[in-house]
């Protein structure tokens, strides 16, 4: 019954990010995008991954779709999609390579070891990767701080051109 | 091969991954560009919580997986207000369009 509930939530994913690329309207795209990471989400809470999960479902299906529909308000649902530079086949190509190198990388060193005790994430968190928070804290920070620069409106008269 | 739920998981981020990075080879559009490296990371987020939980270490893998949630809206974030100044000042979403560089 696992078995069946994790190949349909895989499966819809699947589908809902080949839909996210095929997709003529932008934001059609974000809807599928916001699909994915809720059914992401759904199959990391059902590997026992619950604090992840939840951290997953609020930023990628609601913040990101949030900051994405936004972009889109500003700069208009465009259409267009050109014809790609590099050609289908060769793609696919590229792809079947790289997921064959990769699966078979990491299928040789398959072994699954039994959990010896609980291990919350607090622990491992805050006491064996405490360098990772503090990195996240400047991440968030400085992301922050680049978005308002970046958005920031111009001066009337000014060009934004560096003088030489 | 035994079709396990963990083996039915590495087979969906295979999936996920190939679909991330195919769409990655061919969408031009910078924001969907954008919404592809989304598509990757989420394939990435699930093999870290599979790794963690084949290894015995769940623990290490959320930390691991959380770090890469933030990484990547912190890059999402940067990426479309990008996507907004090329807009606004080449009046495309064309990757191929924007290559020129200025002084």
């Amino acid at each position: 019954m696992d078995n069946i509930q994790y190949a349909i939530l895989l499966v819809g994913a699947i589908l809902c990010a080949y839909r996210a690329m095929v997709s003529k309207r932008i934001l059609s795209a974000t809807l599928y995008l916001a699909g994915i990471s809720a059914l992401v989400s759904t199959v990391i809470y059902k590997l026992g991954a619950m604090q992840v999960a939840v951290i997953e479902l609020s930023v990628g299906a609601g913040l990101v779709t949030v900051l994405l529909v936004y972009a889109l308000s500003v700069v208009g649902d465009d259409a267009l999609d050109p014809s790609s530079i590099i050609s289908k086949p060769m793609a696919f190509v590229v792809v079947a390579l790289t997921i064959s190198i990769l699966g078979w990388m990491a299928y040789t060193r398959w072994a699954i070891v039994e959990s010896t005790g609980s291990i919350v994430l607090a622990d491992v968190l805050w006491q064996q990767r405490v360098l990772d928070v503090w990195i996240q804290i400047a991440l968030i920070f400085s992301g922050v701080m680049g978005v308002l620069g970046l958005l920031s409106e111009q001066k009337p008269g000014q060009t934004g051109d560096v003088p030489l | 091969m035994n079709l396990t739920p963990l083996n039915i998981v590495f087979w969906g981020v295979a999936g996920l991954f190939g679909v991330g990075l195919y769409g990655l080879l061919i969408t031009r559009n910078l924001i969907k560009v954008v919404m592809v490296l989304q598509i990757l990371v989420k394939a990435v987020v699930l093999a870290l919580v599979l790794g963690g939980k084949i290894s015995g270490n769940l623990g290490l893998g959320q930390s691991i997986a959380a770090t890469v949630i933030v990484v990547d809206t912190i890059v999402a974030v940067v990426g479309l207000a990008l996507a907004v100044q090329v807009r606004r000042r080449f009046g495309t979403l064309d990757v191929s369009e924007i290559d020129t560089l200025r002084g």
